[in-house]
Parts: C-alpha cells; sequence; structure tokens
C-alpha cells in the first residue's frame, strides 16, 4: 500500500519532471518536512501564548494609573507595530544576539543560551503582543464602568476585578480582532527562515535547492499545509468563542 | 466624655454607624455637595428623597468611598473613609451597596455572582459560601433561577440577585441607589418587598428613592436634598404632612 504510494510518485516525477514530489518517495525529504512542520507549530504555539499574554499584561498596565509605566507599553506598541516584523527579527538576532552570554556544555564549544529558535519566538511574540495589547485595551474599554464599579464596591481591588470581571468581559469582545492577529502571527513565523530557523519554509527551500525539480510540489505543499494549520487555528478559536457565549447577553 | 468617633477601636453600637459632617464635593466647577451633615444609628432606615441632579448618588457613593470628597468627613463604624490610611477593604465589607442598573457580572451565573466576592475577595470556603449563596437567593426569592445567567433575568430578579450579593459579604450598612427606578412597575414590588425584609431584621440602610409609599412604610427619617443641601428631614410621620420649606412642598407635590 505504502509501496505503491511511493511508487506512484517516483513514476510521476520520471513522467513530469517539473513534478517531482520528491518528500513523498524519499525518506530524508519525507524527514524534513516532517521536521519543518513540527518545528512551525512549536514557534506557532509559542508565539501565540507569549504574545496574548503580553497582550494581557500589556492591557493592565496601559489602563494602570502608573504613568510611567504606560507610556513604555505605549512605546513599546510604537515601536513594534510601525517598523517591519522581519527588520525586528533581524536586530533581535544580530545585534542582541551578539550581547546573550553563552554556555560551554561539552567545554570545547560555545552556544549562545538564545538560540535562533529562541530569538524568533521572541522576535515573533513581542511584534504580534503590540498588537495584542491595542486588541485587548479596546475590549477592556468596551467594558462599562459600572460593572468594574460593582467589583470595586465588593472589595475588589484593581487587579482582582481585572482578572475576574473585566478581562473575561473583555476577552470575548476581543475574539474576532485577536483570531486575525493570531492568524497573521502564524504565516509571519515563515521570517524565522532568515535566520535558519528549521521551519516548513527553511525545509521547503532546501529541499528544492537539492532538487530543483521538485520546487512546483513543495510550493503546492508550503500553501497546503499553512491553508491547514490557519484553518486549525481559526476552528479553534470558533469553538473557544461559542464555548465562552453567555447565554442571554448580547456581545 | 465621650470619644471621638474617628477610630474602630472605640466605636460603639450608641454611637452613629455612619456619620457624615459637613461633606464637601464638587466635580470641577460644579459643586455638587454643599456641606451636608447627616447620622444613622445602627438599624436605622433612612430615605434620602430630592429632585434630580441634587447630589443624592454622589453623597451616597461617598459613604463607600467610590467618590473621594473635597472636605468634611465621613465616618463608618468610626472609620474615616477619607483617611490616607483608610482599609479599603475593611470599608467594603461593612458597607454593602446595590446600583440602580443592577450591575451584575454578565459572565457569572445569579449563584456566581452571589459567590464571587466572598471567595475571591474574603477567601472563605467555596463550599461553605455555596450554601449561604443558596440561602441568600432563597431569601430574595429566586429559588430554582440559582443557575441562569444575568441576561436570562428580568430586571426585578437581577436586582434581587444584586442585593443578595451584596448581603453575602455580611455588611453592617446596606446602600440602595433608586434600586427600582429601572424596572417595570409590576417587578418594583418584589424588589421593595425584599428590602423591607432586610429592614425589617435591623439591617441599617441607606435608600435613595422615589417610592414614596415604600419611604413612609420603612423609613426612619427621610431627608430632602436639594441642590446639593438638606433643605429639611424629619420622621415619615411628620415629614409629609408638615412639610415647611417651599422646595420640599413643590417637590412631594409633583410627586405624590
Ligand atoms: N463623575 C462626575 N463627573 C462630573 N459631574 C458629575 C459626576 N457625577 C455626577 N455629576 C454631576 O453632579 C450632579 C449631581 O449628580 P447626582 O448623580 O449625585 O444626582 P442625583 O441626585 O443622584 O440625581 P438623579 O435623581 O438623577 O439620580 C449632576 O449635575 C451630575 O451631572
Ligand atoms: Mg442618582
Amino acid at each position: 500500500m505504502l509501496e505503491a504510494f511511493h511508487e506512484f510518485f517516483r513514476q510521476l516525477a520520471a513522467d513530469y519532471p517539473s513534478w517531482n514530489f520528491i518528500f513523498f518517495y524519499r525518506e530524508t525529504e519525507m524527514n524534513r518536512v516532517a521536521q519543518g512542520i513540527w518545528m512551525t507549530i512549536k514557534l506557532s504555539v509559542w508565539c501565540v501564548i507569549l504574545s496574548v499574554v503580553i497582550g494581557v499584561v500589556g492591557a493592565w498596565i496601559k489602563g494602570s494609573r502608573h504613568r510611567v509605566a504606560s507610556a513604555i507599553v505605549q512605546g513599546y506598541i510604537q515601536f513594534f507595530r510601525n517598523t517591519p516584523p522581519f527588520v525586528q527579527l533581524l536586530f533581535f538576532y544580530f545585534a542582541l544576539g551578539q550581547f546573550t552570554p553563552t554556555y560551554s556544555p561539552d567545554g570545547w564549544l560555545e552556544y549562545p543560551i538564545i538560540s535562533n529558535v529562541g530569538w524568533a519566538i521572541i522576535s515573533l511574540s513581542f511584534f504580534a503582543g503590540a498588537f495584542n495589547v491595542e486588541i485587548f485595551r479596546a475590549g477592556v474599554e468596551a467594558v462599562p464602568e459600572s460593572t468594574r464599579e460593582a467589583a470595586e464596591a465588593l472589595g475588589y481591588t484593581n487587579l482582582k476585578a481585572y482578572i475576574h470581571v473585566v478581562l473575561p468581559l473583555a476577552f470575548r469582545v476581543s475574539l474576532p480582532a485577536l483570531n486575525n492577529n493570531l492568524v497573521n502571527l502564524v504565516k509571519t513565523t515563515t521570517q524565522a527562515f532568515a535566520i535558519a530557523v528549521p521551519e516548513l519554509l527553511y525545509q521547503a527551500v532546501t529541499i528544492w535547492n537539492d532538487y530543483p525539480s521538485a520546487q512546483n510540489p513543495t510550493m503546492l505543499l508550503l500553501f497546503v499545509v499553512y491553508i491547514l494549520l490557519v484553518g486549525i487555528l481559526v476552528y479553534g478559536m470558533h469553538r473557544w468563542e461559542r464555548a465562552m457565549r453567555i447565554p442571554g447577553y448580547g456581545m | 466624655m465621650k470619644e471621638p468617633a474617628n477610630t474602630t477601636a472605640t466605636w460603639t453600637a450608641d454611637q452613629p454607624m455612619v456619620s457624615i459632617n459637613d461633606v464637601h464635593k464638587s466635580f470641577g466647577e460644579l459643586e455638587v455637595l454643599k456641606g451636608i451633615s447627616l447620622d444613622v444609628m445602627k438599624g436605622d432606615v433612612i430615605c434620602i428623597i430630592g429632585p434630580s441632579g441634587s447630589g443624592k448618588s454622589t453623597l451616597i457613593r461617598c459613604i463607600n468611598g467610590l467618590t473621594p470628597i473635597n472636605s468634611g468627613s465621613i465616618t463608618v463604624e468610626g472609620q474615616e473613609v477619607n483617611s490616607p490610611k483608610l482599609d479599603k477593604l475593611a470599608l467594603r465589607r461593612k458597607v454593602g451597596m446595590v446600583f440602580q442598573q443592577y450591575n451584575l457580572f454578565p459572565h457569572k451565573t445569579a449563584l456566581q455572582n452571589v459567590m464571587m466576592a466572598p471567595v475571591h475577595v474574603l477567601k472563605q470556603d467555596k463550599a461553605e459560601v455555596e450554601k449561604r449563596a443558596y440561602a441568600l437567593l432563597a431569601k430574595v426569592g429566586l429559588t430554582g433561577k440559582e443557575h441562569a445567567y444575568p441576561g436570562e433575568l428580568s430586571g426585578g430578579q437581577q436586582q434581587r440577585v444584586a442585593i443578595a450579593r451584596s448581603l453575602a459579604m455580611n455588611p453592617d450598612v446596606m446602600l440602595f441607589d433608586e434600586v427600582t427606578a429601572a424596572l417595570d412597575p409590576e417587578t418594583v414590588k418584589e424588589v421593595l418587598v425584599a428590602i423591607k425584609e432586610l429592614a425589617e431584621e435591623g439591617m441599617t440602610c441607606i435608600l435613595v428613592t422615589h417610592e414614596m409609599g415604600f419611604a413612609r412604610e420603612v423609613a426612619d427619617h427621610i431627608y430632602f436634598t436639594d441642590r446639593g443641601v438638606i433643605v429639611e428631614h424629619g420622621p415619615p410621620a411628620t415629614f409629609f404632612s408638615e412639610a415647611r420649606d417651599p422646595r420640599t412642598r413643590e417637590f412631594l407635590g409633583q410627586i405624590l
């Protein structure tokens, strides 16, 4: 069965040289694709989680009475929203990367404590996080002041009211915009290619450099995989949105 | 000589539970409270009435520190509300507040609304709080609605959840700010009944209301405010029949 599958694509490549689906019949290329997909998933999951955490914390600080902290968050947003994420990534990796301490597990080679994968996660999380702060901030502003005040009258501190009352309501308002931003984030993980993070695009390019005849099929593969990944994300977000829907509440 | 009523340690039940002295409050140029003084003893039910914009809501919000005052003093059980050393949590567990628009937490069921503050703020045992929450909802006539969300309840039902939510903190004094003003005439009564029961159990209550019949029935004392001052006050028996000030008469004439 599997052998027939391999044989089919081997034959296809022989008949039509520009349709060499090499990753369907050669184990090395198969592994490259699998590793690339896995790395892309890891990048996406980490960046989604970290950028949401940045958004939640940033929205809290921006709404707090700490003027200086709020101004710092505002500066952060302006910087990351108004510069290209690609340049940010290069800056993190090449500029800040020089100053990160190294460690040497074997006593021979020096490894930086933050790898290129680490820098990609940090840089992309900060990039998407800047948008998430704004998205959650808009959600927080949609929560009526009177609801927050009711919590205050019950003895809630500002932070507790944010966690238990404001944020759960703000989240529901923010989900559609958050959804868009996270979709963008998953697509933007391809930029990690530039600092040699072995994610899917990197592996794909490696494959077609080795086998130019595999270029068309590999591009096709890229589109299909990203459509699937984004589809899963969007499906999950919609499920979540539905699960959070409040009976009798028009949000 | 009697101790001045400004430290918690020395407060006793023969002193005013809530004491308001010459309170002034401005929003920018607009002076909303122009020297308000009144005392509320433990177990008292007082009603504040007056035309729109006279500062009733502002006054009631000052009592639990939601709105800071400019001068004068407010003490609750001897605790100075506007002292920088105020323990806000201590004040807010003593003072319950019910709002005109209910302000329930829309993402939580009736039961959860009642349970939240004791669990989150007072860190009380969840199982114990739950039992109390069921009892409180039963008390305000909402047995069977425990698991409904606010959006699934009528205005009157929501307001009774809000009352139960406040009571769950075991307050010593309850503030009600026109809590029936947003309700349909048919549902006003169910809320008033709940408040009346509370008053009869000896809860100290400060109510802003337009329900004159209700005020006459439950209040020990009625205060009429207009443009930031208390124009006239007295027990209901004399207040309604013997109002002297023309502003009071005009207001009562319009509303009765
Ligand atoms: N946060 C605020 N900022 C500025 N002005 C305010 C604020 N709150 C109240 N005011 C003003 O203070 C005045 C008194 O308001 P308040 O709500 O205390 O009146 P009220 O007696 O409760 O009236 P009503 O019967 O309509 O509820 C009004 O003129 C109002 O516009
Ligand atoms: Mg008012």
